[in-house]
């Protein structure tokens, strides 16, 4: 078992919890569904590299059906009462935030320790989940330093991850979806179609013509896709090398990156980006899922256009 | 043309307001029907892809922690912090908040920050209370509008941050592309280009908070 396995573990068993609760939850009609879908999203993380691609894909069809086809009720998670939230910042004062601060201080102590330590010249986990094992290393610190400090019994953070979890609902799931979808788009071949449709309508003699399509095709193919990341190489195939760089003679490092910048106007205006757009709307409990990326427009469109004009007047002097 | 079939569903699907769920999995299968690949294989792909993104989960990792803070009282005492500070505004808290997130990240120091482990128990309950402290009671349209502030504020600092940093995921991304289709660079020779963006992204929107707190201000009434 890899240390990742191990993180994905005690994912595995927050949910399970999450559904052992919700299972309980008699003030809920649809209990049973609800703790259902938390109960295969724990399956995914405890057992997910064990079980064939297959059934993985069926358990999370089941939780978009489950979730989809009419909800899964309100969870009856009890609130913390407002005198308990009171009389702990009167009890407690700043060492609340002792915990909180330890999950970034030691995620990024860790990370910087398990990318440059070498015992033997082989780093300790693969540099890749670096972050990864570090963040979950911090977490396992803050819980056992917050659990002795505010001298909490074991069940608390598994009945408040269950209130937040359920507050944050199904959509909790959606960011892993979306790049799944990102996946099968890229294997069907979706992007080659939009970037020769982009292709067809440029002027391509006019350097601002291309240099505007450019950095509007990388906004409206992130708009679509949900990530820069994806409509980065197909709109530099398309657009950025044949036109700006090898027809106008323009520098590519430049086309690059600020045609990524270009691609962020994007993800800030777009529900497919839902990690940074619908989960924090769902986690601050806004009314309108959409709340964030309402006040994030102006400034993703005034980018937008910030890009395109350093683009244009960089990209050719270089 | 069929393979956009897709992209349709997922716009009809979010633009009605139908579960983003089962959006997302009918335009997956969709897609892949179209694109001529069978049910199995596509469930196959889709349960692989799955399990290999499980990655992104690992956020809500920190809930047990910050659910447990917030029952004793976290959210409170950030708030009794704020009030201390006489100079302080949702825009301030907000301004400052925006401008460590975008350094630690140009310094690939990502990690710090986050929806689940910052804004929601300390950076949205503080900008709240600074307009607690100034106005009272705030309506609840103005306390969603500042907490989407504070979700913008990680985001925007987050994101033109990150790209100054040389061995970030987009750095990396844009040099590994350039190299294959014969145009080599350093990481450094991309991320330069960055810096002007990253500068307009914090004036212009520091100048969107300066002005957040001008409508509050208008549509609350006066500072004390």
């Amino acid at each position: 078992m890899s240390v990742m396995d191990g993180i994905y573990l005690l994912l595995g068993l927050m949910f399970a919890a999450a559904a052992w609760y919700n299972l309980r939850d008699r003030s809920n009609p649809k209990h049973l569904k609800r703790a259902l879908f938390w109960a295969l999203y724990s399956v995914t993380f405890l057992f997910g590299s064990l079980l064939p691609p297959f059934l993985v894909g069926c358990l999370a069809i089941g939780m978009a059906l489950l979730a989809g086809i009419g909800g899964l009720g309100k969870s009856g998670a009890p609130e913390p009462s407002e005198e308990e939230r009171h009389a702990g910042a009167a009890r407690f004062r700043n060492r609340l935030f002792v915990p909180a601060l330890l999950i970034p201080a030691v995620t990024v102590l860790g990370t910087l320790l398990l990318q440059n330590y070498r015992p033997g010249g082989k780093p300790l986990v693969e540099l890749k989940d670096a972050t990864l094992v570090a963040l979950g290393v911090s977490v396992v610190v803050a819980l056992l330093v917050g659990l002795w400090m505010l001298r909490q019994p074991f069940r608390v953070p598994l009945t408040e991850s269950r209130r937040l979890i359920d507050a944050v609902g199904p959509v909790l799931a959606l960011p892993q979806l979306l790049a799944v979808l990102g996946a099968i788009f890229a294997v069907s071949g979706v992007g080659q179609v939009v970037a020769g449709m982009v292709g067809k309508f440029i002027p391509v003699d006019s350097a601002l013509a291309v240099v505007t399509a450019y950095c509007l095709g990388m906004t409206l193919f992130t708009l679509v896709m949900g990530n820069a990341f994806a409509a980065f190489p197909v709109m530099t195939a398309g657009i950025g090398l044949p036109l700006i760089v090898k027809l106008h003679g323009g520098d590519a490092a430049i086309m690059g990156a600020l045609g990524m910048l270009a691609g962020y106007s994007g993800t800030l205006m777009t529900p497919l980006a839902a990690n940074f757009n619908i989960v924090p709307a769902a986690l601050l409990e806004l009314p309108d899922q959409n709340g964030v990326i309402k006040v994030q427009i102006p400034t993703g469109l005034a980018l937008l256009a910030v890009n395109t004009a350093l683009m244009y007047f960089l990209v050719f002097r270089f | 043309m069929l393979t956009l079939i897709g992209v349709a569903i997922v716009i009809l699907g979010f633009a009605l307001k139908l579960n983003p769920l089962l959006v997302v999995v009918a335009a997956a299968i969709a897609t892949g029907l179209a694109a001529g690949i069978d049910m199995v294989a596509i469930v196959s792909d889709f349960g692989r892809a799955f399990t290999q993104n499980r990655y992104m989960a690992l956020v809500w990792l920190t809930l047990p922690v910050i659910g447990m803070l917030e029952k004793n009282g976290l959210k409170e005492r950030a708030q009794a912090l704020i009030a201390r500070v006489g100079a302080a505004t949702t825009g301030r808290v907000l301004m400052l908040y925006m401008l460590i997130r975008q350094l630690t990240a140009s310094l690939g120091l990502t990690a710090f920050g986050g929806h689940a482990a910052m804004v929601r128990p300390l950076v949205a309950p503080m900008a709240e209370a600074a307009a607690e402290n100034r106005y009272g009671e705030l309506p609840q349209e103005t306390r969603d509008l500042i907490r989407a502030h504070a979700a913008a504020a990680d985001n925007i600092g987050l994101f033109y941050g990150e790209d100054i940093f040389l061995a970030i995921g987009s750095v990396l991304l844009i040099k590994a592309y350039l190299d294959q289709a014969g145009y080599p660079f350093t990481p450094l020779q991309i991320a330069l280009w960055a810096i002007p963006t990253a500068i307009a992204a914090y004036v212009i929107h520091a100048f969107r908070l300066w002005r957040l707190d001008r409508r509050l201000k208008a549509g609350l009434g006066k500072a004390p």
